[in-house]
């Protein structure tokens, strides 16, 4: 954290003392105006939201109120809980075990406890359902083993229930917290854990009097993304037959033609999430969590040793979540891809491939150029506004992709309409849709959508390079800017790749907005998978499905590999 | 940062310069549709076998309504494709259509199967059934209203109950038998059900299959899609264990919902729309079309495949798709107050 003693924020305040005060005075407000706008463009659908909420006539209150909020708002937070706990718990547990202890499999579990970050949510819900069903291996085992043959004749766990849906989100969404856990372990952790250790503390102190505060803001930061995207999540639920929030959104919008009721519900559904970011900001506020000596921790740090039945839990605990979060879904996926080899890959799945690539990229490259203006002029303005701004920039992470989609198509094509209009009156030709007939709303879609892992990311990297390093270089007489470029940017890489794969990862398994939004001839795998999906025939999308987790693959091992240790 | 800037939005708005050409090219008709592209893509084959004109499809779900909408004039799309009563008539009432008078369209398609004011057309009907277990269910008719009786306790599958085409029952339910005997009908389906409605139809026929359950409700059509699954023999034997009950065959008839098609308000290509409209009508594409999606052409008279026959035979309650469509919203509140999806023991 970078908030010094005095609770100001940033460089302005401190910089005022800084040798050339009336530049430092001066440049807060071109960095506020960029960044104003830059938000402002993020957030377009919330702004797209509010209007649509405001066209209603009430008549869908009574009926929410009555017959909705009693049912689904409980459903949605025992699930919420469910995911929080379970993603809190696999994500902490595995990082500290792989950070600070060596047993068998270590370097391996070290990037493979990422793996199910490359799974979208609506393929694991379809992989556990498949896996467990009536039909799959370990039912059609038990009735093998027992002699059975109709279900009623034993036990068996139903996936699609909430528990099941928390179980299924969560095993795909632990690695949120699992990365930012470790990633604090790496950066803080390990110094303080061996002068902890050298003074003779018992390995349960450490953990609990020094581990877990220090990790609390990484694990909230992990919990909070895997909760905003459990929220916005409609495909997976509707297949798991789970009404949440979102659902009654859908159900609003679509089946009782009330659009506004519909953003209404969305918006309080965003309200109650900005809520509790605050609360929980306000809850660690005048904590100093920023450290200092983030690089002392090097290439010496000894691994505490397990044996035995320790070494034994260890292992199983780190073999679990990717064994469930994404060898299921693997399995299921490569057998239906099996089935189908014959056939090979087709040209438009190749086309598709390519394209959802070239988007991802420029997505995540969009997003952390803004995000990181934004990030950088909120840390040398210091302006509540504009870090207001940012962090509502955030929260439409948690807004379903079909409703961002439709947050932004519905303004920008207002606009092209408007400018259209007075081309044809002014000089009488017609320039069409100018931006929403383009692949660029798919774009504008994903940074909004994924703004909040770009801006984290960021933040959190420079958060920890300490205010004194620019305060050096601006004292030596270099700009904001040339600071940024020279001295903060090579520090901060690490922190702005990790935000580029997260977002580019994202954007890859992105179908909701991507469907809404895409213009003529463009298929990405996700619309690719859809299309069969839809149509209940996802055991056609099996090569398809393997080349988007394999595709994620990557990435989420180089996050690993810029984020920690190349050893 | 300015160089950052300028990539930026570079990127935004001139790096993806990928646009239909809305100009107004003779040779071509672009197609929004809700109904998944390769289902359709040998029908369009044949039309532009036939006529020259290119096809574009481009394959939408949820807000393709909102997105015509907002294009406005300057919406590309000529042809809107897409399934279920309520989908038709929201475009209509979002008023994204335009009135098609064409006397060969208008004889493909009965009165019944259009909108009054020639706003949408169907182009196929889908019966709403009731699949039952061969081994455990003996009967052979059944209605709608039985699937209340409590004599079905824990044996019925379902998915949904906000699921469109199941909305779509729930409305005709209201429009034939009124609200309040619709939603006491909901409450004893509720109580009958054997687990939380969940999954999609094909996933009922797997219930039954595993002894869950010994009703499900579902599509016919899901049935010769399973019957013809070489990829997947397993779904045969889903499709083997159960059979198709046409509900209330002796009385008002099946419920029948519908896939259609509309022309949009601003088709750019609309001499080219219309000549794709009545191609869909025709009695080859007709026939095309049913044989390939399982379901029944429009076009009296029109060969039906011999799966789709094998499925006995079928009285659609002639109700108004109209009615149907003006009771949704009621159907989906109904569902909403008595928990529906929340399944049995609620």
């Amino acid at each position: 954290m970078i908030r010094d003693q005095s609770g100001k924020n940033g460089l302005a305040a401190t910089g005022q003392s800084g040798k050339k005060p009336s530049l430092l005075r001066r440049l807060p407000s071109r960095y506020s105006v960029i960044t104003f706008f830059i938000a402002l463009l993020i957030v377009l659908p919330i702004i797209s939201l509010f209007v649509l909420a405001m066209g209603g006539d009430g008549q869908s209150f009574t009926h929410i109120v009555k017959n909705v909020l009693p049912r689904v708002g409980p459903t949605t937070i025992i699930m919420l809980i469910e995911i929080g706990v379970l993603t809190a718990i696999a994500g902490f547990v595995s990082a500290w075990l792989v950070s600070f202890f060596d047993f068998p499999g270590r370097r391996i579990f070290s990037w493979a406890l990422m793996l199910p970050l490359a799974v979208p949510t609506y393929l694991a819900a379809y992989g556990f359902v498949e896996f467990f069903s009536f039909t799959g291996p370990i039912q059609t085992a038990i009735r093998a083993i027992g002699g059975y043959t109709s279900i009623r004749d034993y036990w068996f766990f139903e996936v699609r229930s909430t528990t099941g849906a928390a179980v299924v989100l969560s095993l795909v969404l632990y690695p949120y917290v699992y990365m930012a856990v470790r990633a604090i372990f790496h950066f803080q952790g390990a110094h303080i854990v061996e002068s902890a250790r050298s003074l003779g503390a018992a390995r349960r102190r450490v953990l609990v009097e020094i581990l877990l505060p220090m990790a609390r803001p990484a694990v909230v930061l992990g919990v909070t993304l895997a909760l905003m995207e459990a929220i916005n999540d409609i495909g997976a639920m509707e297949y798991l037959g789970v009404e949440t929030l979102t659902f009654s959104v859908f159900n609003l919008w679509l089946n009782q033609d009330d659009m506004a009721g519909a953003a209404q519900l969305a918006l309080f559904l965003l309200i109650v999430v900005f809520v509790l970011i605050r609360l929980e900001r306000w809850a660690r506020k005048g904590r100093k969590l920023h450290d200092e000596r983030t690089h002392s921790l090097k290439a010496h740090y000894q691994r505490e040793g397990l044996t035995g039945w320790q070494a034994l839990a260890a292992v199983v605990f780190c073999a679990l979540p990717v064994a469930f979060g994404f060898g299921i879904p693997f399995f299921v996926m490569a057998g239906y891809a099996l089935d189908y080899l014959g056939e090979g890959i087709s040209p438009q799945l190749l086309e598709a491939l390519a394209t959802s690539i070239a988007f991802a990229t420029i997505a995540a490259a969009v997003t952390m150029v803004l995000a990181l203006i934004m990030v950088y002029s909120v840390r040398v303005s210091g302006s509540k506004m504009t870090e207001f701004l940012v962090r509502i920039a955030s929260v439409g992470y948690a807004i379903p992709g079909t409703i961002v989609a439709l947050g932004i198509f519905l303004p920008l094509a207002m606009f092209d309409n408007y400018f259209d209009g007075l081309m044809r009156q002014g000089f009488g030709f017609s320039t069409g849709l100018l931006i929403t007939g383009s692949g660029a709303t798919m774009i504008l879609a994903y940074v909004v959508r994924f703004m909040a892992m770009g801006e984290g990311s960021a933040d959190n990297g420079l958060r920890k390079i300490s205010p004194r390093i620019d305060m050096a270089s601006r004292s030596l007489g270099k700009t904001s800017l040339q600071t940024l470029r020279k001295v903060l940017l090579p520090i901060l890489s690490p922190a702005l790749a990790t935000g580029f794969l997260l977002v580019f990862i994202d954007s890859l398994k992105e179908l909701s907005a991507t469907i809404t939004l895409r213009p003529f001839g463009v298929n990405t795998l996700s619309t690719y998978i859809y299309d069969f999906a839809s149509r209940s025939r996802v055991e056609e999308t099996g090569i398809a499905s393997l080349i988007i987790i394999s595709v994620g693959i990557i990435p989420v091992i180089l996050v690993m590999r810029t984020m920690l240790d190349r050893r | 940062m300015r160089l950052y800037l300028a990539v930026a939005i570079a990127g935004m708005f001139a790096g993806l310069p990928i646009r239909a050409d809305a100009s107004g090219d003779q040779g071509e008709v672009n197609i929004y549709s809700y109904r998944q592209a390769e289902l359709i893509a040998p029908l369009l084959e044949e039309f532009t076998a036939e006529t020259g004109i290119r096809t574009n499809i481009l394959f939408l779900k949820k807000g393709l309504i909102d997105r015509v909408k907002a294009e406005g004039r300057n919406s590309p799309v000529d042809v809107i494709l897409t399934v279920s009563i309520g989908r038709l008539d929201n475009a209509r009432r979002a008023g994204i259509t335009r009135q098609v008078e064409n006397p060969k369209i208008n004889a493909n398609i009965p009165a019944q199967y259009r909108d009054k004011q020639n706003n949408w057309f169907a182009l196929t009907t889908r019966a709403r059934v009731i699949y039952a277990s061969k081994e455990r269910v003996a009967q052979d008719t059944i209605t709608y209203e039985e699937l209340a009786d409590p004599k079905w306790k824990g044996k019925i599958c379902s998915r949904s109950g906000q699921h469109i085409y199941n909305i779509a029952l729930f409305a005709s339910m209201i429009a034939n038998k009124g609200e309040q005997f619709t939603e006491k009908w909901l409450a004893g389906l509720k109580n009958n059900l054997a687990r939380k409605p969940a999954g999609n139809d094909r996933s009922q026929a797997r219930g039954i299959f595993s002894g869950a359950c010994d009703l499900g409700i579902g599509h016919a059509y899901y049935v010769g899609l399973m019957q013809t699954n070489d990829k997947k023999p397993q779904q045969k034997e889903w499709a083997k264990s159960i059979k198709v009950l046409f509900p209330n065959s002796e009385g008002r008839g099946t419920h029948v919902n519908v896939s259609g098609m509309a022309m949009a308000k601003y088709a750019p290509n609309s001499q080219n729309a219309l000549k794709l409209m009545e191609f869909l009508s025709s009695a080859k594409a007709q026939e095309l079309y049913a044989e390939r999606v399982f379901e029944y052409p429009v076009k009296p008279g029109t060969k039906i495949s011999d799966i789709v026959k094998s499925f006995g035979k079928f009285k659609p309650d002639t109700l108004s798709l109209e009615e149907i469509a003006k009771n949704r919203k009621a159907a989906s509140r109904l569902v909403d107050k008595i928990g529906f999806n929340d399944g049995p023991n609620s």
